[in-house]
């Protein structure tokens, strides 16, 4: 247990898809210059984002019912296909570099998706994996995405956990192209009102232990 | 001396990746750590820099493509070696282009939003200072050749007002309305004009074609041409599917506000029932016959004035509701003249509705460069017989208008036996409702 490196988790509440990703760069930037390691933690208001190997039909809303419910569109650098965010939907993006000792791509999904499935073990919930889809999945049904992006093993976009997502606006899209399974969220699962904020203590210690890093937030950064 | 480019191990149990996208081209310079492409693995993206300064010699695998860890991507040349400068990419893309006129779906082929039709490192042939006719093909920007397509203009013979003699998008507009690339203009029968056989004012009124119209006319005449069109009809009892409907017609509409009619679930019989047999959503290309993966649905729309085939893409990968959807979209779009170029362009495989105005049947005519497409007929209630006594069920004749050059008798029956066995048991499941 010596020298663990740090990442400093940031609550940083709701957040502008666009403010989130310009945000996300500079850090991306920084940590390939070799700066400490972040995890923002935060919500967004609604948005449909477009991964890059989203497929257009996969966001089945008519443009009148998306902007009738007040949902943007973002094409994004991420992996992975369609999805939505929006209030009551905690989003991980953590800034980490995986060198030396973790790159592999495959092992960071699984560790993130260990992250979400311990935490919603904190809140009594018994999460899993489907073989073939990443997520965390209760049953058939989806309560987190994962979506990542990589450059020179920095990553980058991350993960989105329902708390208290209002879930019919997953209507408007196919969630990561796969149409026959469902979403859900951990107030539906739990039948209690969680914050979004409380959620998002609980992942950043269990990201601490499966990323084994020192969460301590970094007190001379400027937000 | 050249370094080669590999795809790299991404992680222990990856063995192979598909490369997204290129962030530089064949010629261009680039500096050791600079991102090069784009990968994907497991859903996760991964920029990869270059490992080394040079100019990006070959791209040896294309965007789209997945390969094996190692596989040899690139060439990268040492700085200073000399480097064919005709762009691989470039020069492909004007081949493919040429070809494109009669055919939509090369087209398609070709959007630099759809890279799959991408360089061919064979290609890569002579150098030497391209002409400028040369320049204005190649350099023009994807708006102006897509326009280009479109109208079977040849770029290379407009002179052009944009950078060193570039066509701009107000050139080749100007040369299209000029009438010089009308479509209408290609065909052998209307470069002669045939003498009127009527004479205006006795009892008749004689008034222009409309563009849409004369392009219905041209496309039909050339299908008729192309196709050796041969017509089946099948009888399908549709009370199950008509039961089914009943049942989520109310609760469907309230909550997606559109109506639930019979059509998508045809369209998903029929989508079913090509993944069984993948020759109803080919086309001929030469001597080639072309199967395609994705299925896009064409579903011809009738306006006052004329008809439309705009096309639900990947209707392969939607359930009921997200068909009911992209239908209605289509068809209200349609309506309100709202359709893009790319609604209405790279259709695999045709549904069109003659029942919507009581037709019992018809035999539709293929929409090239289809090899196939479903007519369907009027559904009302009519007595059959069922184990020797006369019952009433929701009957409708459905007819497959196909191609006898690559699909026979057989295999169109066969075809529409599976439309028809998907519609009867109604096994939809999952409706998405």
């Amino acid at each position: 247990m010596q020298d663990m490196r740090r990442c400093a988790p940031r609550w940083l509440g709701r957040v502008p898809y666009a403010e989130a990703s310009q945000l996300q760069q500079r850090l991306v930037a920084e940590v390939a210059g070799g700066s400490g390691e972040h995890l923002l933690l935060l919500e967004h208001p609604h948005v449909i984002t477009l991964g890059r190997n989203a497929k257009p039909v996969h966001v089945l809303a008519g443009e009148a019912a998306r902007q009738a419910r007040g949902v943007a569109i973002y094409p994004t650098g991420r992996g992975g296909d369609v999805t939505y965010h929006g209030p009551g939907q905690l989003v991980g993006y953590p800034i980490l570099n995986l060198r030396p000792d973790r790159c592999d791509v495959r092992r960071y999904v699984r560790d993130l998706e260990e992250v979400l499935i311990r935490t919603a073990g904190d809140f009594g919930v018994t999460a899993g994996r489907i073989d073939g889809l990443t997520g965390v999945w209760v049953g058939r049904e989806k309560l987190a995405a994962i979506g990542v992006r990589l450059s020179r093993w920095i990553t980058s976009h991350g993960f989105a956990f329902n708390v208290t997502t209002d879930l019919s606006y997953f209507n408007l899209i196919v969630p990561c192209g796969i149409a026959e399974y469902g979403v859900t969220s951990l107030a539906r699962l739990t039948g209690r009102d969680v914050t979004v904020a409380e959620v998002a203590w609980r992942a950043a210690a269990r990201f601490g232990e499966v990323f084994e890093r020192e969460m301590a937030p970094a007190s001379e950064e400027a937000a | 001396m050249s370094v080669d480019v590999i795809m790299p191990q991404m992680g222990e149990s990856i063995a192979e990746g598909t490369i997204t996208k290129w962030l530089k081209k064949a010629g261009d310079t680039v500096k050791r750590d600079e991102p090069l492409f784009e990968i994907s693995t497991d859903k996760v993206d991964a920029e990869i820099p270059s490992p080394s300064a040079g100019v990006l010699a070959e791209i040896l695998v294309e965007e789209g493509k997945t390969v094996g860890i190692n596989t040899v991507v690139a060439r990268i040349a040492a700085e200073g070696t000399a480097v064919a400068a005709a762009k691989a990419e470039t020069k492909s893309e004007v081949k493919a282009e040429t070809k494109t006129e009669a055919k939509p779906e090369a087209r398609a082929a070709v959007k630099p939003a759809a890279p799959a039709a991408a360089p061919q490192p064979s290609s890569v042939a002579a150098g030497g200072t391209p002409s400028r006719e040369e320049l204005r093909r190649t350099r023009s920007s994807p708006l102006v050749r897509k326009i280009a397509a479109e109208h079977g203009i040849d770029i290379s013979g407009i002179e052009g007002t944009g950078i060193s003699g570039r066509v701009t998008r107000q050139d080749i507009m100007a040369h299209v309305e000029r009438g010089a690339g009308a479509p209408a203009a290609r065909t052998p029968a209307a470069a002669a004009p045939i003498p009127s056989i009527f004479k205006p004012g006795e009892s008749t009124r004689v008034e222009p074609m409309s563009a849409i119209r004369k392009k219905i006319a041209e496309h039909m005449v050339m299908s008729r041409r192309t196709s050796a069109h041969v017509t089946t009809f099948f009888e399908v009892d549709l009370t199950n599917i008509s039961k089914l409907r009943e049942r989520h017609k109310a609760n469907f509409e309230a909550r997606e506000g559109i109506k639930l009619t019979y059509l998508p679930f045809i369209a998903k019989a029929a989508i079913e029932a090509i993944r069984r047999r993948p020759i109803i959503n080919a086309s001929v290309d030469g001597d080639n016959i072309v199967y395609k993966k994705d299925v896009h649905l064409g579903i011809a729309v009738a306006l006052d004035w004329g008809l439309i085939v705009p096309v639900v893409k990947k209707a392969d990968e939607k359930n009921i509701l997200g068909l009911a959807r992209a239908i209605t979209d289509l068809g209200e779009r349609a309506r309100t003249k709202k359709l893009s170029p790319d609604d209405v362009t790279g259709g695999t495989f045709t549904i069109t509705n003659p029942g919507s105005f009581g037709g019992l049947v018809g035999t539709p005519i293929i929409n090239q460069p289809q090899v196939a497409i479903l007519g369907v007929g009027v559904i009302e209630k009519r007595p059959i017989v069922i184990d020797d006594a006369i019952a009433i069920r929701t009957m409708c004749y459905l007819a497959l208008s196909f191609d006898h050059r690559i699909i026979d008798g057989a295999d169109a029956d066969r075809y529409m036996a599976d439309v028809k066995q998907v519609l009867q048991t109604a096994a939809f499941g999952d409706l998405g409702v």
